[in-house]
């Protein structure tokens, strides 16, 4: 089986958010970096279905020079190779651009499967995979706790995550894309020999010339304006603990 | 004029669509509800009730089971003809399934999760949360109409939606969708084994999030919930890496409380968590960030370091 897993660079959770003076993005120079958290477990499945049905694990990530950082990541988690369609604009791009940004890279190559997150970290869209599926014209299906192939039939059956605890499960043929749900597989790290072979590996670099035009502009962001009334308690962890205990049991009486 | 999609599974209607309605609404201008499905007449007349131009019952045969291609292609046939300048739809799992190929298919910009319409007309911007929901965004669509904006669940008032003086017309249109050309063969919904624990009975719930750092701190808040009288719940992470059983995640995939007393600790208040928790009578969160979105949610909050906080407050409590 051909797999593709595509990877998105993303600030880390700790990264204290700092938006730019025009108020259009983040300042991202000063950011912190690492791999989408959906799309670690989606390069996981990759993995593991290589290892049961053999082939090849192709990893693609749309983005400026620093998302290089996330393919050796992901080679030294065991990838064999990398895409990177490599430009400056695909930091901040929408999910239309990086779609098509993303199926120039992978067309060409006849996967089997492409492997997405659900949702990236940061733009939070949900759409890059489903986009980038009707791009390539395969079927998809969203939101993925199990993958089932039958390798010699060209089919597969996923096991779909509905709202609250509802599960589907739904047969489609190969080629196909599904979008990767966090917690499908127990994640595995790399190791240093992981490290150590990465270096070898190669990261193919393509250009982003065919990259459409934007469908969606962010006019402004901003730190959420708070909707209740939230009481801090402040003081030394002593004080607080003591203050809010004392509420929740004179105040509040849920205690 | 602004077509709301309507989200039905087995001839239920998921109630999310009346928050949409709501929001077309307020956006303002005539609305054309679509209703895709195989027999949708009772849902039909019972969004018919809403003050609406038009009810579209868009029906195949090929529409039941769900799947992401017969929507697609009954959608875009759809939206084609009625030519609307704005689409609007419930951010669902379903939604998330089929909206995008659909806005891809038809060429046309699509913004997600969205809280709020400002403006309108060109001018019109939407607000959906990004980086977490720690930063809000106003944003614009691009290109020509129709553009496809998704609602956020809980971001519009169900019983906002205003009903109509009399019931609005509703007109059955077949859909063109080609059963063979449906790539996706769907089974039934289930539920896993049944749960272990009912939190939605649960008086009190402490909740751990990653701020809990690593499986052997589990404890800690265990302890607290012991002192408390409380059931301990968690966000998806702690599940996802096995630190606590699927059965104790809250949130639009885990279960949903509405608890008298919950207890946040290190949890960052994502949208996806505080769906399943927002109904709670009191709310109390620890986060070592003040900016985290949980304080946006909560009755009270501590800014510090839970490590801290936690242990002072078992002190506290087993004082008295
Ligand atoms: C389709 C979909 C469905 C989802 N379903 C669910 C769901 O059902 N339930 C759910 O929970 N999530 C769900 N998620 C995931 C959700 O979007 C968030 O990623 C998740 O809720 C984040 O969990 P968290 O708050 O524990 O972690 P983080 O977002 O990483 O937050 C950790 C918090 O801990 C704080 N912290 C760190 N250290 C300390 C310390 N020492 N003391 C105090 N605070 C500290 C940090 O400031 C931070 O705010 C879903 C996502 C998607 C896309
Ligand atoms: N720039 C990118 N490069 C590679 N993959 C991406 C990129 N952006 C999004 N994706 C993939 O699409 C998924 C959904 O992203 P989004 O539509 O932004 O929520 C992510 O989890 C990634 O797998």
């Amino acid at each position: 089986m051909k797999i593709a897993v595509c990877v998105k660079q993303v600030v880390t959770r700790e990264w204290p958010i700092r938006v730019n003076e025009q108020k259009t993005w983040i300042r991202d120079q000063d950011a912190s970096f690492e791999l989408n958290e959906p799309d670690a477990y989606a390069l996981e499945e990759a993995l593991r279905l290589k290892e049961k049905h053999g082939g090849e694990v192709v990893v693609c990530s749309a983005g400026p020079a620093r998302a290089a950082q996330v393919l050796r990541e992901a080679l030294a988690r065991g990838a064999d190779r990398a895409i990177h369609v490599e430009s400056d604009a695909l930091g901040s791009a929408d999910a239309f651009q990086l779609a098509g940004a993303l199926a120039v890279a992978i067309r060409d190559e006849a996967f089997d499967l492409v492997l997405t997150g659900l949702q990236s970290d940061d733009q939070g869209f949900g759409q890059v995979g489903v986009v980038l599926a009707e791009t390539l014209g395969v079927p998809h299906a969203t939101i993925i706790m199990d993958v089932q192939v039958d390798a010699a039939a060209k089919t597969m059956r996923v096991k779909r995550e509905l709202e609250g605890g509802w599960f589907q499960w739904v047969s489609m043929p190969l080629p196909a894309l599904l979008t990767i749900q966090s917690g499908i597989n127990q994640l595995r790290y790399a190791t240093l020999k992981g490290i150590m072979t990465a270096k070898k590996k190669e990261i193919r670099k393509v250009s982003a010339s065919a990259v459409p035009a934007a469908r969606q502009r962010i006019v402004s962001m901003y730190v959420p304006e708070k909707g209740k009334k939230t009481q801090m308690i402040g003081g030394s962890p002593a004080e607080a603990a003591k203050e809010l205990v004392k509420r929740l049991r004179e105040e509040a009486r849920v205690i | 004029m602004i077509v709301v999609v309507a989200e039905q599974r087995e001839g239920k209607l998921n109630r999310a669509t009346w928050e949409t309605l709501a929001a077309a609404q307020q956006a303002g201008g005539p609305i054309t509800v679509v209703v895709p499905g195989a027999l949708v007449a009772g849902i039909a007349g019972e969004l018919a009730a809403a003050d609406v131009k038009e009810i579209l019952a868009l029906e195949s045969p090929a529409l039941e089971p769900y799947t992401p291609d017969g929507y697609v292609a009954a959608l875009a046939g759809s939206i084609g003809e009625l030519a609307p300048a704005l689409v609007l739809l419930p951010h669902t799992y379903q939604t998330r399934d089929f909206a995008p190929a659909l806005a891809a298919r038809l060429e046309r910009a699509i913004v997600t999760d969205c809280v709020a319409i400002k403006g309108d007309g060109s001018s019109r911007t939407y607000v959906r949360p990004m980086f977490q929901g720690k930063l809000s965004a106003d944003v614009a669509a691009e290109g020509p109409a129709p553009h496809l904006v998704t609602i956020q669940i809980g971001a519009y008032r169900a019983d906002a939606a205003k009903r109509g003086a009399s019931a609005a017309p509703v007109r059955t249109v077949a859909a063109k969708v080609d059963a063979a050309a449906i790539r996706q063969k769907p089974e039934a919904p289930f539920k896993e084994a049944k749960q272990a624990v009912d939190l939605s009975q649960a008086e009190r719930i402490v909740a751990v999030g990653r701020g809990i750092k690593g499986q052997e701190h589990i404890a800690l808040a265990e302890k607290l919930a012991k002192a408390l009288g409380a059931e301990v719940a968690a966000s998806r992470p702690i599940c996802d890496s096995g630190w606590l059983p699927m059965d104790r995640q809250i949130g639009s995939s885990g279960q949903t409380v509405a608890p008298k007393l919950y207890f946040a600790l290190g949890i960052s208040g994502a949208i996806q968590h505080v769906v399943g928790m927002k109904g709670s009578r009191t709310i109390a969160a620890v986060n070592k960030d003040a900016e985290a979105p949980i304080f946006e949610v909560a009755d009270y909050g501590i800014v510090g370091d839970l490590f801290e906080v936690v242990p002072a407050m078992i002190a506290e409590l087993e004082k008295s």
